[in-house]
Formats: C-alpha cells, sequence, structure tokens
C-alpha cells in the first residue's frame, strides 16, 4: 500500500533477510516491517497467559507461529488484530506496531485496524444468511465502504483465494453449499475484499481435509506475494510449507513465550534452542 | 548467523520476569476520551431544556421527548465528526437501544412506587386478624381486615400445588427420563399450555364443575382452575432441571444394576431435588396472583371459611378486585392495600425460587 | 470389501455367498417395577395433553347450541344482547366487534412493546456493562411476576391519567389520521390505554425470548463479523438479526397471544363497547376475554352457554397463536 515510502525505509533488513533464506524466497514485494509486537503481555484475569512477546513480521512474508497447545499463539495474533478484548475479563501490556503506529493507541478507530489487519479463523465461517457473492463483499457493507467496481473487486478476491473458477457460475447461491475446504477459501475472499495490509490466520486447515488443506496452502503462498500473513497451526509440515520465519511458542505450565523465531529452514534443521529441536523433531507435543 | 539475530527480537529471548508490567485494557475508554461524550451530554440536556422552555412543547414529557431526539443528534454528530458515518451508525443505533431499554425499567419502576405509595398508608396490624363480615365496605380503612382473603389465597394455592406437582413432575420425567415416542408432542402441547388465557381456566372449571356435575361455588374448584395455569410452569421448569443432571449419574445407577424405577427415585430425583422444588415455587408465584380464573370459581366472600370444599370463598385477587369494584374512595384503598400483602406475597416465592434456583448453580 | 461379494456371485463355480448375519434384536424384558413405573410416568405426562383437550371438548359442548343457532354470525355478528322477556329482546350472540378488538389492543400492545423488549433484548446481550445485566435482568423478571390485576389497577390509576394526556396530543396534531380523530372528548378507558397497559406486561416474555435466541448465536459468526471491521451496530445487523429473526418473531407472537388472553388487566382500563370503531382513542374497544368477566356474574343460562362458546373461540385462537410462536421459536433454536 505505502510500498515506496517503506521501500526506503527498509530496504537493507529486506534484502538482508532475502539473502539468509534465499533458499525459502521470501516476500518478493518489498514493503519493509509489516507489523511488529513489542514486548506484548496478555492476561485472562489473574492469570498471565503471554509474556513478552517482540516479535516483527515483515511486510511480503508468512510467519508460522508454532508451538503445542495452550502456548498462547492463538490468544497473541488475537492480539495483533483487537480481538483480543471481547473476552471479558482479557488484558495485555506492550504495543503491536503497524506502519510504525500503535493499534493500541489512545482514540484509534478499531474497526479501522480490523479493516487494515484481517483474520481467517479455525472453523470455516461464512454467513449463511448471504450469498457466496454477499459473503466476499460482506466486509464492505459491514464496514460501510461505497466501492464502484464491486464486481471485479469479487472477481479479484474469488480468483486470489483459489475460488474463482469454482463458485463462478453460482454466486447468488448460498455460502453453507459449499464443502469445507471452499468456505474456508470463500473467508479468505471475504477477507481480502476490505484490502487489508495483514492478513492472520488461526488454525485455518485444521477443520479441513488434505486435500483442500494443500489448496489453501497453495493460496497461501499466493497471497504473500501482496500481504503479509501470520498463521498459527499446529501441523509443522505446513509450517515448513508455506512459511518463511516460524515462532515456536512454548509454556512451561506459566505464561506462554517466544522460545525463537528465526527463517523457518534454521528453525527446522538448525534451531538454536534445545527446546526448539525437541519440538519440531516431535519428541514432545 | 550474526545478521539473522540483529533483524529477529532484539528482546531477550527468556523475558526477563521480574520486569513484568501491569496489565491494562487499552481498550477501554480513558476519562479524557469520554470528553466529548460527557460535553454532548451536557449539551443535551441544556438544549432540551432551551428548546422546552420557548416552546409548545411543555412538562416532562415534552422535556424527555426532546432530549432524545436532541441527544440522538449530539451522539451522531460527535461520531461522525471524530470518525465517520460508519461511526454515527452505531452511535445513533447505541443512543436508541439504552432509551428503550431505559423506557422497559420505567414502568415496573412505577408500579412499585405506586403500590408502596398507595398500598403502605392502609396497613395495620390489624388487617391482617380480622375479614369484613362485619364491615361496611364504606367504613374506614382501620376497620374490617384481608384475614379471609389472606387464608382463601393460601388455600387456593396450596390445593393447586398439591395437584400440581405430581401432575407436572410426572410431565417432566416422562420428557426426560423415560423418553416416549410422544415426548417430543408432549413438550409441544405443554408449551402450548403454558399460553392458555386464564379465564379459560376458569370457564373450563365452571363447565365441569358447575355445570355438568352440578356444584357450587368453593375454594377446591378455584384451585383446580389455578392447577391447570400452574401445571405446565412446573413441567417446563423440572423438565430443565432434570435435562442439567449429567448422564453417567443415570448410568451410573442402572450400571449397579438399579432398576430405572430406583435410579430415578434414589438418585435422579435427590440430585435434582432443589431445582424441582424451585420448579414448583415458580409455579405457586405464577398463579398466587391470577384472579380471573376465581371471579368464575370460588364466588367470592366477606367471612372466613375454613372449608375448602364447600361454600364461597375470598382470594387476595378476589379481594383487590371486589373492593377496586366498589368504585369508592375507600375501596380503591383497600384494593391498593391488598395489592401491597399480594406483591409482598408473591415476591416471597419468587425470592425464594431465585435464591433455591442460583444455589444449584 | 465392496468387490469381494459380488465377483463370488457371479462365479457360479463358487456359489456361497458370504453370509450377512441378521442383526440381532436387542430384546429387555423390563422388569415390573419398570413397566409400573413407565406407566405411571407416561400416563402422568399425558396429563397435559388430556386437559387440553377435556378443555376444548367441554367448551366446545357447553357452547354447541350457540354455534348451531348463531353460526357464523357468531364470528362476524357485533351484537350481544340476552334474551328477555321484560324488554322483549331475543337472544343473539355476535363476537365480532369482541374479536376485533381484542386484535386491536393486541397489535397496540405490540407496536409499543415489541421495540422496547427488543431494545432491552440488545441492550442486555451486546451493550449492558456487566454489572448492569443481572439487576436488570432481575427487574424484568420481577416485572413477569407482577400478577396482571397489579397491571389493571396500574393502568387504571397511574397511566391512564397520563395516557388521556398524550392522545389529546397526538389527536391534536395527528387529528386528520381517522384512527387518531375523535368524535368528542371521550379519552377514558380507550383502546390506546389497553394496549400500553398490554404492551408492558408482553415486555418480559418477548425480552426473554429474543434474550435466549440471542445467546445463542455463533460466536464465530460474530467474530467473524468484527474482524472485518465491524461497529457493534453493524454486527448485530449482518449477524444477530438474521440469526435471531425467527426466534425474535416467535417471541412476539407468544407475546400477543398473552395480550390475546388477558383479562382482568384489560377490563379495568378498557370500555366494551358491541360496535366497531377506527379511533383507538375512543372510549370504545373489546376484548373477548373481557367481556366473558364481564357478563359473566349476571349471565343466564343461555348467555353463559354464548360465553362459553367465546371461551371457546378465544382456547382456539390462542392455542394457534401459541402453536405457530413455539413452532418458529423451536425452529429457531435448531438451525445451524
Amino acid at each position: 500500500m505505502n510500498n515506496e515510502r517503506e521501500n526506503e525505509m527498509s530496504e537493507t533488513k529486506t534484502n538482508s533477510l532475502a539473502s539468509i533464506a534465499a533458499a525459502r524466497t521470501p516476500g518478493t514485494t518489498a514493503m519493509g516491517v509489516g507489523l511488529e509486537a513489542r514486548s506484548v503481555h496478555a492476561w485472562f484475569g489473574q492469570k498471565h497467559v503471554l509474556s513478552d512477546i517482540s516479535l516483527d513480521f515483515y511486510a511480503g512474508t508468512v510467519t508460522a507461529l508454532i508451538g503445542p497447545s495452550g502456548c498462547g499463539k492463538s490468544t497473541f495474533i488475537r492480539i495483533l488484530n483487537r480481538m483480543h478484548e471481547f473476552i471479558p475479563s482479557a488484558a495485555m501490556a506492550g504495543e503491536v506496531l503497524l506502519d510504525g503506529k500503535d493499534v493500541y493507541r489512545a482514540g484509534v478507530d478499531v474497526t479501522k485496524i480490523r479493516l487494515g489487519i484481517g483474520m481467517v479463523f479455525q472453523k470455516p465461517n461464512p454467513f449463511p444468511s448471504m450469498t457466496i457473492k454477499e459473503n466476499v463483499l460482506s466486509g464492505l457493507k459491514l464496514a460501510q465502504i461505497k466501492i464502484n467496481n464491486a464486481d471485479e473487486l469479487l472477481e479479484d478476491c474469488l480468483v486470489r483465494a483459489g475460488l474463482w473458477s469454482e463458485v463462478k457460475d453460482r454466486l447468488d447461491q448460498y455460502g453453507g453449499t459449499l464443502s469445507g475446504g471452499q468456505q474456508q477459501r470463500l473467508c479468505i475472499a471475504r477477507s481480502l475484499a476490505v484490502k487489508p495490509q495483514v492478513l492472520l490466520m488461526d488454525e485455518p486447515c485444521s477443520a479441513l481435509d488434505p486435500g483442500s488443506t494443500l489448496r489453501i496452502e497453495e493460496t497461501i503462498r499466493d497471497l504473500s506475494k501482496t500481504m503479509t500473513i501470520v498463521i498459527v497451526t499446529h501441523n509443522m509440515q505446513q509450517a515448513a510449507r508455506v512459511s518463511d520465519y516460524t515462532g515456536f511458542f512454548l509454556s512451561d505450565g506459566g505464561p506462554g513465550e517466544l522460545v525463537e523465531a528465526a527463517p523457518t529452514s534454521h528453525i527446522f534443521s538448525n534451531p538454536k534452542d534445545k527446546r526448539t529441536e525437541d519440538y519440531v523433531t516431535g519428541r514432545f507435543g | 548467523m550474526s545478521t539473522l539475530t540483529d533483524n529477529m527480537p532484539k528482546e531477550p529471548l527468556v523475558p526477563n520476569k521480574l520486569s513484568t508490567p501491569k496489565p491494562i485494557k487499552p481498550w477501554k475508554a480513558t476519562p479524557k476520551q469520554l470528553l466529548p461524550d460527557f460535553l454532548g451530554a451536557i449539551v443535551a440536556v441544556v438544549t432540551s431544556l432551551v428548546v422546552v422552555a420557548f416552546s409548545p412543547m411543555a412538562g416532562i414529557l415534552g422535556f424527555i421527548l426532546t432530549f432524545i431526539v436532541i441527544s440522538i443528534i449530539t451522539a451522531a454528530s460527535i461520531s461522525g465528526i471524530r470518525q465517520d458515518r460508519k461511526a454515527a451508525a452505531n452511535s445513533v443505533s447505541t443512543m436508541v437501544i439504552y432509551f428503550l431499554a431505559a423506557f422497559v425499567l420505567l414502568p415496573v419502576v412505577s408500579i412499585i412506587f405506586e403500590i408502596i405509595r398507595k398500598g403502605a398508608p392502609g396497613l395495620s396490624f390489624g388487617i391482617f386478624f380480622d375479614d369484613m363480615s362485619v364491615t361496611a365496605s364504606d367504613a374506614p380503612l382501620s376497620e374490617g381486615g384481608l384475614l379471609h382473603a389472606l387464608v382463601g389465597s393460601l388455600y387456593v394455592v396450596v390445593l393447586a400445588t398439591i395437584v400440581s406437582i405430581p401432575i407436572g413432575i410426572l410431565t417432566a420425567l416422562y420428557l426426560t427420563e423415560v423418553k416416549g415416542r410422544a415426548a417430543g408432542t408432549v413438550r409441544f402441547f405443554v408449551q402450548a399450555m403454558s399460553g392458555v388465557p386464564s379465564i379459560v381456566a376458569g370457564l373450563f372449571i365452571y363447565a365441569v364443575w358447575m355445570i355438568s356435575l352440578g356444584g357450587t361455588y368453593t375454594t377446591a374448584a378455584g384451585s383446580l382452575a389455578l392447577a391447570i395455569l400452574m401445571i405446565p410452569t412446573v413441567a417446563r421448569t423440572a423438565e430443565e432441571v432434570l435435562k442439567l443432571i449429567p448422564t453417567d449419574l443415570r448410568e451410573a445407577g442402572l450400571a449397579l444394576g438399579a432398576t430405572q424405577w430406583k435410579t430415578v427415585a434414589l438418585v435422579v430425583i435427590p440430585a435434582a431435588r432443589s431445582g424441582l422444588i424451585t420448579a414448583v415455587i415458580l409455579g405457586t408465584a405464577r398463579v398466587a396472583g391470577e384472579t380471573a380464573p376465581l371471579l368464575l370459581t370460588i364466588g367470592g366472600n366477606d367471612a372466613m371459611n375454613w372449608n375448602p370444599l364447600s361454600g364461597n370463598n375470598s382470594a387476595l385477587p378476589f379481594y383487590v378486585w371486589k373492593n377496586f369494584g366498589l368504585g369508592t374512595e375507600t375501596g380503591a384503598d383497600r384494593a391498593w392495600t391488598g395489592i401491597f400483602v399480594l406483591m409482598v406475597v408473591v415476591m416471597i416465592f419468587f425470592s425464594i425460587a431465585r435464591v433455591l434456583g442460583n444455589k444449584k448453580g | 470389501m465392496h468387490d469381494q461379494p459380488v465377483s463370488i456371485l457371479e462365479n457360479p463355480v463358487n456359489p456361497v455367498p458370504t453370509k450377512v448375519p441378521e442383526p440381532r434384536e436387542i430384546t429387555t424384558e423390563p422388569r415390573l417395577s419398570d413397566r409400573v413405573f413407565r406407566t405411571v410416568v407416561s400416563s402422568g405426562g399425558f396429563i397435559s395433553l388430556v386437559v387440553l383437550g377435556l378443555i376444548s371438548l367441554f367448551l366446545l359442548y357447553e357452547g354447541l347450541n350457540i354455534f348451531r343457532s348463531e353460526g357464523l354470525s357468531f364470528i362476524t355478528s357485533f351484537e350481544w344482547v340476552a334474551e328477555s322477556i321484560e324488554n322483549g329482546t331475543e337472544a343473539s350472540y355476535g363476537i365480532g366487534a369482541m374479536l376485533y378488538g381484542t386484535l386491536v389492543i393486541g397489535f397496540i400492545g405490540l407496536f409499543f412493546g415489541f421495540p422496547l423488549a427488543l431494545g432491552a433484548a440488545l441492550f442486555l446481550s451486546y451493550y449492558a456493562p456487566e454489572w448492569l445485566k443481572k439487576p436488570m435482568v432481575l427487574v424484568i423478571d420481577i416485572m413477569a411476576a407482577i400478577p396482571s390485576i397489579v397491571f389493571g389497577l396500574w393502568g387504571y390509576f397511574v397511566l391512564m391519567p397520563q395516557a388521556e394526556e398524550w392522545a389529546r396530543l397526538i389527536n391534536k396534531y395527528l387529528g386528520f389520521i381517522p384512527i387518531f380523530s375523535m368524535p368528542g372528548d371521550f379519552y377514558t378507558r380507550s383502546p390506546f390505554i389497553a394496549g400500553l397497559v398490554l404492551a408492558v406486561m408482553i415486555i418480559p416474555i418477548i425480552t426473554s425470548i429474543s434474550r435466549e435466541v440471542f445467546a445463542q448465536t455463533p460466536l464465530d459468526r460474530i467474530q467473524a463479523a468484527y474482524a472485518l471491521g465491524a461497529t457493534r451496530w453493524s454486527m448485530i445487523r449482518a449477524v444477530v438479526i438474521p440469526y435471531g429473526k425467527g426466534g425474535v418473531i416467535g417471541g412476539a407472537m407468544l407475546g400477543l397471544g398473552r395480550a390475546i388472553g388477558e383479562t382482568v388487566a384489560v377490563y379495568t382500563v378498557l370500555n366494551l363497547v358491541y360496535d366497531i370503531r377506527p379511533e383507538i382513542f375512543l372510549s370504545a374497544g373489546g376484548s373477548v376475554a373481557s367481556l366473558i368477566v364481564n357478563k359473566f356474574g349476571e349471565a343466564t343460562p343461555p348467555e353463559l352457554k354464548a360465553l362459553m362458546a367465546a371461551g371457546f373461540v378465544l382456547f382456539i385462537v390462542t392455542l394457534a397463536v401459541n402453536f405457530l410462536a413455539n413452532a418458529i421459536i423451536n425452529r429457531t433454536a435448531r438451525q445451524g
């Protein structure tokens, strides 16, 4: 979106990273640092669930967050687009910077934040009362955004989500008529329609069959050319397949911590931390 | 490796636990952020007062209407200017919903206020120890009392409860334990039965008791009419309670070789006891204030009648109805005092049901 | 697995088909105590059905002669005259005006009660701060527990004087609309006032049913809407209302059913007139339930039969409304 400005800002950074993770071909679009978490903590009531997470998500890359259940991965990405606050007992500390500006700063319009940082959930959740077309464009309606070329946008989003060829003849059918994998790609298309800079995916394939999972992974790779993607996954093969960077979360009973974050190939071939090695080699978790 | 660490998290990977920051909720509005809303509210109040003062709108009603309109406009403009059209629509709907919710509370507050204001002056010890058998209807409130109505109410409610407990609970057991083929149908009809108008229950008992069986007005007839209204409440609440009893508890009983009857009697019902009592008390709270069916069945009486099986009787709602119907000022006063006592009785039942219901979780 | 038996069947050399066993029937012979238990419980369970059946049978039986003699005009005629030798009148029973009046006050009740109840339900589900939820639910539950005679007296002594003023104001500015027009200054005990009292009385049931339905709205849909940048209001419009629509309509119908059957509260604030009048502020209305209370006291035996017939009609109408409402609510509760 703000390509030029950020191009200047962090060209060196992207280049150096690109050289390291050359095998994985990180984001080809140089967009600088997309999203940055700074010393993020999270609480539910008195329970400290996430401690001091600092992690950068480079624009145009896919970052996978892995770790055993209950280590706070999902809580973490829900903090990134301010979905955390829907739980009444929730609290947090730290900063989340989008384009260098804290999304939690006072007076910010939270709906604009969520427009900039989209989210795809574990279970496909298209709106059942809307047709496929209405589902894709629902974000515009919800945010009361007016556009002229709705049909173009519709096609563009469905193409990018890899669903166009399957649904182009039945755009007026209800979303519930699609298969699970198609529904999830519909949800991705729905998120794309409001043109987010960042897309958060919370175990997007855990409810899907292997075939659908592969289709979604292809979609994720394609999307990373134009946007920043953060994906939480339980599936280490998936992390290895789709991501440029991987962060490993772990909780030893206390709050979840970020043990290690590095280019994906390093995490899987040459982890620095013993615990990471144990996890990726399947010794626990 | 070295370039990687430059770019990857700058903080140490293992956090320093000593420096854990304080949890905050940055999404909660700070007083400073609420300032525009607060100023907006003041503006709305002041403008409404001014508009009411300089226009034909008058009185509290005029002020309230003006205030609603002005505050909605103010809220819309504040968020419209600060944010956008979407935020303005959100503010308008929020204001509307707040006002609607406030208006829902208004009648309850008014009713309780009036019951106390109009009913309390007539209260005295005497009314609980005297009836209206020798008191003229226009006699001052210090004479006579409503003991006969209180006793009559007690009779009809207790008898109705005795009739509806077994039926209501058997129905609930049928729906949750026996789960017969007709369970769906029964549930549907019980739901429908809770919508039977109370006057129809009275008419039905009149048709059976007085016309077909040739009976006369009695307390028992009234209690049967109330039982019809009470059964669905007891059955539906009891069903909800029994549904909460975990299935493993039943299976544990059956696995021990107990019969279903023993399992239900010794495991399920004791486990649900306080819930079932709640169901019954909710039922009594529902019927204690019923008036229409009693008008057709118990006949009314100004004196005590201790015999539930013969002779007219009164009840609190009947007493209220009768005194209100006199159309006199003392009549109205007695009616309000009767309502006060009736409401206290209903609220006692209601509170017991609440406390028991909450205890079970 | 699937191919194997087919090939065997096709091959005449090996004609032995795999034998699929008949499913064994599991029969349990319940012990005597259980059979008694199940019989007793089942018969208890059917009592509600029996009672409902008996109500319709008895009322129909008692009212049969009236239905025979009056025919359809029992429903359509406006006249209610008991036979009287002194006045030389012949009996003529018609509840047309009362039925019409019942619907009028029912809809006035819904007109005011429904938005308030819906607003309260949305407030409790999505707007109220935590500390306010419990007390407000308690107040609405108390509202549901207030006996109808209390509403009646409150309506008569407290609401009516106010409502008459409101009616005068509306008449003053909107009197050119037929339903707001007035032939004279007769504002007391009008359908408008009865409707207002009913509105207050049906708020609790509509609120609680709507709240139950809203509580079942799938959380993932709500989150999806918020994640797309929805405000609270646009989320409610896109997710909560489409999901809960059926249940809310069902709740409104249950409220209408209550309103139709309400007796004493309506009777205290409504002047019964055997005529259909378009003016809702005029002191002339109708209600089948109030008619029964009104005429019951001094009814002659034939008139009593007519009241039974009226009760039968009232019973059938409320039962139908309730059936429909419950069917809608149950369907909403089951949807995915």
